[in-house]
């Protein structure tokens, strides 16, 4: 019979045989394995680098002494720590500053401490209000009213020749047991 | 030349073994029986390929980075060559995908068609569920617009709950510890590139073991699903009485899934894609976050909960949601298929639709919502020839924030009781006392209501035949 494959004699020693398979097993899975690790190396470093950077916080002025009545909420913005060239309208962050004293300020993150929705003074009942799931609070920031586990996050602020300043920091995120 | 072309494909054929691929497909014997309800999974399936293919024109048009995405997706609504109608199938193909899934799992349920030996189809299938999930999600965001931005605090924030590593994945999704230009990025790589890859895996997973295992046949009361026995019988079945999947039951799969894309482009093309709300800026605060339609049930469970257990909710939810559909085929193993014998399938069906069709409209009032654009009360439409003390009553009614959340007639928010007729319920002191000290979701307002204005407001509210209109 015609036969244009090779000579291939079934090995005669089986037990060397299977030896060598399963180091070519071995080989292959690890060649695979370092394959896999070279090729996610960057992926997760690209995944993870803007999350392990290092956090920078920074002071920001959100208006002159001057511009904050003594009792009076008011809704400042200012620019994020670290943004990009292409951040666009979300470079900026609001926060409610309420001057309650003289020199004593007091500096609100404008997300619920529910689900992170934006939440609206309402000037006459001195309340916050959020429009997703209806969270209330006091003029504070503490809860006053609906789902969210705790009372509002604030920003660090002080006054610095004669601007009032608010320290940056990450977008509250309200955990299990807070 | 026909000739010519005969011997083109019969050495593509040969070297190529097409038929050998299609082949599988067409001599595939199913059960006879399965007709019309077995087209939710292939129109599943459809409406992943349309969006696939809505998905790709989209990405030709779409700019992902957070300054112009905005931009880029007025362009595609205002100028671009069908622009509106892509966007608008890409968004009802979702809607589409989202609802025959439910259905095609739902069939899958009341026929217990996860039980032996297709508990991996259903397995799977879960984790399908929970992968278009996701891409609906996602996708809603890449809108970029004020709703869009504001999801992607919330999907982060939701992560938040989950102990220990919370803030390690809220901060993975924004891409840093706030919404930054990386944001927008990272869930466009998860929607265009990650999941999908991950949802043809399961998918084509999925097919396979649909060809492996078989098609389901329908249930029949007192037949018992032996797992001894199955296999065996349900070949034997095939051999007797089974038909070609192709073409005698998939003509029903392909009629069902052209008219699927007949209604999807008709939607598309006169009613057209969510309108895109404001450009992102997260300094506005005068926005009104909602999600799609499909999540509205859940965004009503989280303003729902009481707050001692919202936050065990939002974390738990979904966890326990996924564990229990994986243990379905686990749970019920053997014996009964017919949803006729299986009262308790059919009741947790029903439960599960009305407590969703429920929440949907509970979702869609948002009675929690205080209405910050009701229209202020006119004062002489509210109370003809009011004297002045009413009339400035009126006023504050309008200014305090009342109308958020009491109705006066017709005008006004749903969050708290209507007040049209409170003069019949409550006595002039009950009503001070209410304002003054507040109630249970109800700010106090002893604070910031002058003496004056306090009586005023409650002058008005005592005030008989509020909002009647005079030309009545």
């Amino acid at each position: 019979m015609a036969c244009n494959c090779e000579n291939q004699n079934p090995p005669n020693n089986n037990k060397e045989s299977l030896d060598r398979r399963s180091f070519m097993t071995r080989i292959t899975l690890g060649v695979g394995a370092f394959f896999a690790a070279v090729l996610s190396f960057p992926l997760v470093a690209a995944m993870l680098d803007p999350i392990i950077r290092k956090k920078t916080e920074v002071w920001r002025s959100v208006g002159k002494l001057t511009d904050f009545k003594i009792g009076e909420t008011k809704m400042v913005t200012f620019e994020n720590a670290s943004t990009y060239e292409w951040s666009g309208g979300i470079a900026r962050s609001a926060a409610y500053v309420r001057r309650k004293e003289d020199d004593s300020f007091l500096a609100l993150s404008v997300n619920c401490a529910h689900l992170g929705c934006p939440v609206r003074w309402v000037e006459k009942s001195e309340i916050f209000l959020c429009p997703c799931h209806g969270g209330v609070y006091h003029k504070d920031g503490s809860w006053a009213a609906g789902p969210p586990p705790r009372g509002m996050f604030d920003y660090e602020v002080r006054v610095h020749n004669n601007n009032v300043q608010i320290k940056t920091q990450n977008i509250p995120i309200t955990n299990l047991t807070s | 030349m026909k000739k010519a072309l005969k011997n083109i494909w019969n050495w593509v054929d040969d070297r190529g073994g097409l038929s050998e691929l299609v082949k599988p497909l067409t001599t595939h014997l199913v059960p006879p029986e399965s007709k019309w309800n077995y087209v939710w999974g292939s129109a599943t399936l459809s409406c992943l390929i349309i969006q696939v293919v809505t998905g790709i024109a989209l990405a030709f048009l779409y700019q992902p980075s957070a300054d112009v995405a905005y931009q880029s997706l007025q362009y595609i609504e205002n100028q671009a060559f069908l622009g509106s109608f892509i966007r608008g199938l890409h968004n009802w193909g979702a809607s589409g995908m989202v609802l025959l899934m439910g259905m095609h799992m739902i069939r899958v349920y009341l026929f217990a068609a996860y039980k032996y030996p297709r508990e991996m189809s259903w397995i799977t299938g879960v984790v399908l569920m929970a992968l278009t999930i996701v891409m609906a999600f996602t996708g809603q965001l890449l809108r970029w617009d004020d709703n869009g931005v504001w999801s992607s605090v919330v999907a982060a924030e939701q992560m938040g709950r989950i102990p220990l590593i919370g803030d390690s994945i809220a901060h993975f999704l924004m891409g840093g510890e706030n919404i930054n230009g990386e944001t927008l990025n990272r869930f466009f790589s998860l929607h265009v590139f990650v999941i999908p890859a991950l949802l043809f895996s399961f998918v084509a997973y999925h097919l396979f073991l649909v060809f492996r295992n078989g098609i389901s046949e329908p249930p029949k009361v007192g037949r018992y699903l032996n797992p001894k026995t199955y296999r065996n019988w349900y070949e034997n079945m095939l051999k007797e009485k089974g038909v070609p999947f192709f073409p005698n039951a998939i003509w029903r799969d392909a009629v069902f899934s052209a008219l699927v894309l007949i209604v999807l482009v008709f939607i598309a093309w006169f009613v057209g894609a969510p309108e895109l709300v404001g450009a992102p800026d997260l300094t506005n605060v005068k926005v009104d976050p909602k999600p799609d339609w499909y999540f509205t049930w859940i965004f009503a469970i989280f303003a729902l909960m009481p707050r001692d257990i919202g936050s065990y909710v939002i974390m738990l939810g979904p966890v326990l949601t996924i564990t229990v559909l994986l243990a379905v085929p686990f749970l019920s193993k053997g014996g009964e298929r017919s949803p006729l014998k299986r009262p308790w399938a059919i009741g947790a069906v029903a439960f599960l639709i009305i407590t969703i069709c429920g929440l949907w409209y509970i979702g869609d009032v948002e009675p929690w919502h205080p209405k910050f654009d009701a229209e202020p009360l006119s004062e002489y439409t509210t109370v003809p020839e009011a004297k002045p003390s009413v009339q400035r009553g009126i006023n504050v009614f309008n200014t305090a924030g009342c109308l958020y959340c009491h109705k006066i007639n017709d005008q006004g928010g749903i969050r708290g009781p209507n007040l049209t007729n409170v003069q019949n319920r409550l006595t002039k002191e009950q009503i001070i006392i209410r304002i003054v000290n507040g109630a249970e979701n109800m700010p106090a307002y002893g604070g910031s209501l002058s003496k004056e204005e306090l009586e005023d407001v409650v002058d008005f509210l005592l005030k008989d035949k509020k909002g009647s209109n005079p030309n009545n």
